[in-house]
């Protein structure tokens, strides 16, 4: 065993399994001394996790990637044997912006389709009138967020390099940014997409469901020679989180896991906000309109928490898909070989069952994902920067 | 060293004391190519602006996320490389993230001239922690003396003691019950608030 565990975190509801795990005594149950830190910048989990001064981390699944091929940054690889969530994300637009696609909408306002199209007749006549083009907020550039807005709005044929500016901005500024008309729309986890409704500044278009049915969001990260060095103890976080995901998926305790995650040490927002999260009943206009998901975020729920290789792969081929890396088979094998499954069913004590690709991702626009031709499937897209 | 061979160096910190601090001791050594950034928003487009060799962000800031975006391809800007891409100086890197500043360097400026920027950040940004953390204990200090000033007050008032009376009484009572005198009187000022 080692010694006690420093664990980094983001202050965002999908970090939920992993502080309810520590906050609710299931590490300590598995003979695990862990303390969890907050931190302001995935730059500074990832880095942290990477020189050892961080054993383990709730980190973006896209960056626990990019960090094992080496893109954007150091190369150090990573593995996840527990996914802390899957979905979780929407898109939060101004209310101007909210005015100009419900003036442009052909059907329904919840069909991504039917926003994207709108939001390339908005983009064309904006361009038109000479106006600035329109600037939306992403947290990282290897995030599900960046990922998640550029294939909604490239399916109704805006490209999102070149038609709309695209930003990096830290999840807690973001409703500031879009309330001083900085950005006109964000992607972002929860709880801040509800801080901007209840504030008046902004209304949810859409859950990320509404664009892809499972998208693994976030993971609990470790570094891959660590996982090899202390196997038991990996296998040990792993229990806790499953035991923690369990008891946060039982409705009668929910209240209770908001408490838990409205502290001010760990998300420091007002339980009832995050409440609506975790029980996917989300206010999505300032006038109170509510709309449900049953999908919003899965903590355990449908085999939620075991990591699927096939959603590494859609990360993997969206990443060239946008040019920040070309095509490789060695490449895809790495980025397939951070999410491991077999670590989860090792600490779990049985053999998990994988959700098949197509229906791992399920995605509102073009043709199934096939993690075996992804060159295939991107030629499917009209709109991308891939390189040969 | 000439103002033309000085790299061009962007402080981004929202603390004002902290950037005068690290700005002066740069300039001291020499550099005199120093801007600092205090305001977040617009961030990218100051530093495409300014086009520096050198970016040093604190790592308490969240706008840290925002630099990442530099490293995207698409950008027609030159292409820094974050310090901690060099793993081969692991002292260093340990030694930065201690101190809680970042460094991000435009690919090309050699090491030898990077390394006392460096820690000469370090040793500025360990300093203000330490001139920090005195001033927090100096302010803790005197709210303790106060907590403690009014307690004694009270005291004075309810049981009719002396100031030295009501100061032994609430030092016995802490030690009896193992705790700072500080916590005692806070207690007093309590229960004082409490049966008004």
């Amino acid at each position: 065993m080692t010694g006690p565990l420093r664990i980094g975190f983001i202050p965002l509801v999908d970090a939920a399994a992993l502080i309810v795990a520590v906050d609710n005594g299931f590490t300590a149950a598995e003979g695990l001394d862990v303390s969890l830190v907050r931190e302001v910048s995935w730059s500074n989990v990832r880095d942290k996790l990477n020189i050892g001064l961080f054993d383990a981390a709730h980190l973006l699944a896209p960056v626990a990637i990019a960090s094992s091929l080496g893109l954007g940054h150091v190369k150090v690889p990573i593995v996840a044997p527990f996914n802390l969530g899957l979905n979780g994300n929407a898109i939060t637009v101004s209310p101007a912006l909210h005015t100009a696609i419900m003036g442009e909408i052909e059907g329904d306002r919840f069909d991504p389709m039917a926003t994207a199209l709108a939001l390339a007749r908005v983009v064309a006549k904006r361009r038109c009138s000479g106006a600035e083009p329109l600037t939306f907020g992403m947290t990282f550039p290897f995030s599900t967020h960046n990922y998640q807005l550029r294939f909604w709005m490239a399916a109704g044929g805006v490209d999102p390099d070149e038609d709309v500016r695209l930003v990096v901005l830290p999840p807690p500024y973001m409703v500031d940014s879009l309330a001083s008309g900085h950005v006109d729309a964000f992607c972002v986890g929860a709880p801040w997409n509800s801080v901007a409704v209840d504030l008046g500044v902004g209304h949810i278009l859409h859950f990320v469901t509404d664009i892809l049915v499972s998208a693994a969001e976030k993971v609990l990260a470790v570094r891959q020679d660590w996982s090899q060095k202390y196997p038991d103890v990996v296998a040990a976080l792993v229990r806790a989180h499953v035991r923690a995901a369990e008891f946060i998926e039982q409705p009668q305790n929910r209240a209770e896991v908001a408490r838990i995650l409205s502290a001010p040490e760990r998300i420091g927002v007002d339980a009832e906000v995050i409440q609506r999260t975790l029980d996917g009943r989300l206010k999505i206009s300032p006038d109170g309109g509510l709309r449900e998901s049953g999908r919003y975020l899965l903590v355990g729920r449908e085999g939620a928490a075991r990591p699927d290789p096939a959603q590494a792969a859609w990360l993997y081929a969206q990443m060239v898909r946008w040019g920040q890396t070309v095509m490789k088979q060695d490449a895809l094998r790495t980025a397939m070989g951070v999410f491991r499954p077999d670590l989860y069913d090792a600490a779990v004590g049985h053999q998990g069952k994988a959700a098949g690709a197509s229906a791992a991702i399920g995605a509102f626009a073009g043709p199934a994902f096939d993690p075996d031709d992804i060159a295939g499937h991107l030629a499917a897209f009209r709109i991308g920067h891939w390189k040969p | 060293m000439s103002a033309e061979s000085s790299p061009k160096i962007v402080i981004v910190d929202e603390s004002p004391i902290r950037a005068a601090i690290l700005e002066e001791g740069l300039r001291e050594a020499g550099f005199t190519g120093v801007v600092h950034i205090s305001e977040m928003q617009s961030l990218l487009a100051r530093i495409y602006a300014l086009d520096p060799d050198i970016i040093l962000i604190d790592l308490e800031n969240p706008s840290r996320d925002v630099l990442e975006q530099m490293f995207q391809v698409s950008r027609a800007v030159r292409r820094p490389i974050a310090m901690f891409v060099d793993q081969s100086d692991a002292a260093s890197i340990q030694a930065s993230v201690d101190a809680g500043v970042s460094a991000y360097i435009v690919d090309g400026l050699k090491k030898e001239r990077i390394k006392p920027i460096l820690d000469l950040c370090v040793s500025r940004f360990n300093a203000f922690a330490k001139l920090q953390d005195e001033l927090d204990r100096t302010k803790s200090a005197l709210e303790e003396r106060k907590v403690i000033d009014r307690a004694k007050g009270i005291l004075m008032k309810l049981k009719g003691l002396t100031e030295d009376e009501a100061y032994v009484l609430m030092r016995s009572t802490a030690m009896r019950e193992k705790k700072k005198i500080g916590e005692i009187a806070q207690s007093i000022l309590t229960a004082s608030e409490l049966l008004k």
